[in-house]
């Protein structure tokens, strides 16, 4: 038997080696060396001049969570309050801009909020002031926003719909108000998906590059940007590119790491954690 | 009634042995009576929940229609009933977790129907327990309490009383899913009463613990309810379980009430053939009653204690299967061959088949298959009901057999589940 399961997951292994462990060592590898292929700290040491980048894509993704939750949370607990019908019409909807293509996506936001874009023509037809909302750190999170928030909500539904009715009811029985139920009990219970869809929305949002690319103009270069320069840009340098490769994904280790601090490990079975 | 029985016991001559046994149980009725009465005085006082003409219906199903009950104040009550008899429904409509489509729920004398479950004085212990999963034991008991703004010592202090009463000192700082089910039944009790409600709904609360599990269980709420003086509400369809505990049964079905009484009185005096079957095991016969104190069944004439259905009206004769004495043929009036003997442990369950009514006889003494045997029957044996829509549904053993047992249950279980799911829309 146990050989047996080791030859039904030898594909699998080869498969992660091949494409996960080796492409990590990779990263790694050119991270601690320069161009001869000899070892260096400088490409980690001059990550340092782009700190600023490193905080922008940060903050943005730390502004485009907190909205993605924010607007998330209550789409999330309402739909799980429906009917099963209604339920899955819901879900449904929630999921079918991902089956539009992600650039398809980001390109009708473009023509929407450019100067002379859909949105600016309609206000100046009804004689309102031109707003300039292109190519600001307003777009790229809304971009984030747009193109995330079901990642957001998939997980936060899944917990919510599980939450067992009986312990509301006994919440209610023991004198919650409605307001008392949902801090003490919802809330407190739907945690695990409040961190699988955190972590779901902040991690591609700290990392994107196309969304700041297409909706931030040159203002608002993040990690990703200055990473895609690297490789494909004109400043080529992947040994660069994968010593600031290296640092965003240890930052955002140690971001997930203080997530879960929240999660108590007490938490009933809820959405898989990505991390 | 009491002074006709007197007055007959006296008149006719009988074995001496058989005088002795009914002056027993005239004695015993009076006792009973009496203490009967007491309670009623009492009870008369202190109505603490009563619902009127409650109507509830699902999917316009109706669950129950035109409901009346009374709670007294202090009393153990039990809801007794097969799955979809409502019983659970009425106890939800008590708690405030439904709202009936028509009719009132009084509380004491205030008109609690439209008040939110978070307002009312009773509390609920819920088939899964429903304990809070990311609370502890103590957090859990607290829940209440600190609802309610009581001061952080006062909690101590009454969490700590409440461990104690479920015998779960020490186990303050455990986790929920550290618990066993037992143990979170008992936390499920402690969390309850910490509120001190006025009146505790039980619902089904033991329906998943095991045999030896429940019978500890059983005796501990009987012990808790009389320790705190609190009223219960407690819903089964377990009939051992709602007579060992109860002071008063109410037996349903279809959303009806068939019976209320003491345990004594429902297993004793069914009113109809559905409670003469749904409490404990009967052989119900069709007889006709020919005049008060006499009926004929199975072909032959018996004196019974029963009266007051008039000359010559058809009605349904109960005969417990533990009263039934096997004799030798020749000397008694039923006869019949055995069909089946199954040993129970205290007693063999036999299966008689006289002139094609199976009989089923609870007897200490063996018998073979395929023995010819006498039943004998003294007239405090005989139970006569009016009647019913339930009459010739039960009370004859002819498809009875083990498998069948298991079936029944299997089914009834599925029923349960489904109630259990109704419940959640």
């Amino acid at each position: 038997m146990k050989s047996n399961s080791k030859l039904l997951s030898a594909p699998y292994t080869v498969w992660m080696t091949i494409f996960i462990v080796l492409p990590m060592l990779l990263v790694g590898y050119f991270a601690f060396t320069d161009k001869s292929g000899s070892f260096t700290l400088e490409n980690i040491l001059s990550v340092g001049q782009y700190s600023n980048v490193f905080l922008r894509s940060i903050w943005l993704g730390a502004v485009a969570t907190v909205v993605s939750l924010g607007l998330g949370y209550p789409l999330a607990y309402i739909i799980a309050k429906m009917n099963a019908r209604r339920q899955n019409v819901m879900v449904m909807l929630v999921m079918l801009p991902m089956w539009m293509n992600f650039l398809l996506r980001t390109y009708a936001w473009m023509t929407l909020l450019e100067d002379n874009g859909l949105i600016n023509s309609a206000l100046a037809a009804v004689g309102l002031p031109r707003v300039h909302m292109i190519n600001t750190a307003g777009a790229v999170v809304l971009g984030m926003v747009y193109n995330y928030i079901p990642y957001m909500v998939l997980p936060l539904y899944s917990v919510l719909t599980k939450i067992d009715k009986s312990v509301i009811e006994a919440a209610q029985d023991l004198g919650a108000n409605s307001r008392e139920v949902f801090l003490k009990v919802v809330l407190p219970l739907s945690m695990p998906g409040v961190i699988s869809g955190v972590t779901m929305v902040f991690v591609p949002a700290v990392s994107t590059f196309i969304i700041s690319k297409m909706l931030g103009g040159g203002g608002n270069l993040l990690i990703g940007d200055l990473i895609d320069m690297q490789f494909l840009g004109s400043a080529y340098n992947p040994n660069l590119g994968s010593a600031v490769s290296l640092v965003l994904m240890v930052i955002i280790l140690i971001c997930m790491g203080i997530m879960n601090q929240f999660d108590d490990g007490e938490a009933v079975e809820g959405g898989g954690m990505l991390l | 009634m009491n002074g006709l029985r007197i007055f007959l016991n006296g008149r006719l001559t009988k074995p001496l042995i058989f005088r002795i046994v009914i002056s027993l149980r005239l004695h015993l009725k009076k006792v009973m009576l009496s203490k009967e009465i007491a309670k009623e005085i009492q009870q008369l006082k202190n109505t603490i929940i009563s619902l009127k003409d409650i109507t509830v219906s699902y999917d316009g199903e109706q669950v129950l229609g035109g409901f009346n009950l009374e709670i007294h104040d202090g009393e153990f009550v039990t809801l007794l009933g097969p799955s979809g008899c409502g019983k659970t429904t009425a106890l939800r409509t008590i708690a405030g977790f439904i709202r009936p489509d028509a009719g009132d729920v009084f509380f004491y004398d205030k008109n609690i129907t439209n008040l939110p479950p978070h307002k009312r004085e009773v509390n609920t212990i819920f088939q899964k327990y429903a304990l809070f999963p990311h609370l502890n034991v103590y957090d859990n008991i607290a829940f209440g309490m600190r609802l309610k703004k009581c001061s952080e010592e006062q909690i101590k202090e009454t969490v700590h009383r409440m461990l104690a009463m479920v015998d779960m000192s020490g186990y303050a700082h455990r986790g929920i899913s550290q618990l066993s089910g037992g143990q979170q039944q008992r936390v499920a009790i402690a969390r309850a009463l910490a509120n001190e409600p006025k009146v505790l709904l039980l619902d089904e609360p033991l329906g998943a613990l095991d045999m030896k599990l429940r019978k500890d269980m059983q005796a501990e709420l009987k012990k808790i309810q009389q320790q705190t003086g609190i009223t219960f509400l407690f819903v089964t369809h377990d009939q051992e379980e709602a007579l060992s505990m109860s002071d008063t049964v109410v037996v349903m079905d279809k959303g009806m009430i068939q019976q209320i009484g003491t345990p004594m009185d429902i297993y004793n005096e069914p009113k109809n053939a559905f409670v003469a079957d749904f409490i404990g095991e009967s052989n119900i016969l069709d007889g006709i009653m020919q005049e008060d104190y006499s009926v004929k069944f199975a072909g032959h004439d018996f004196r019974c204690l029963d009266a007051g259905f008039g000359e010559n009206t058809l009605v349904d004769v109960v005969i417990r299967p533990e009263d039934i004495k096997v004799v030798e043929p020749d000397s008694t009036l039923i006869t019949g061959d055995v069909t089946a003997v199954t040993f129970k442990g205290v007693h063999y369950e036999i299966i008689v088949d006289v002139e094609g009514f199976k009989w089923m006889i609870q007897s200490t003494e063996c018998c073979e298959t395929g023995d010819h045997i006498g039943l004998s029957l003294t007239p405090n044996d005989i139970h006569v009901m009016a009647k019913s829509e339930y009459s010739g549904m039960f009370g004859d053993y002819s498809t009875f057999s083990d498998e069948m047992g298991e079936d029944r249950n299997a089914s009834n279980e599925a029923l349960a589940e489904e109630e259990g799911n109704a419940d959640e829309i």
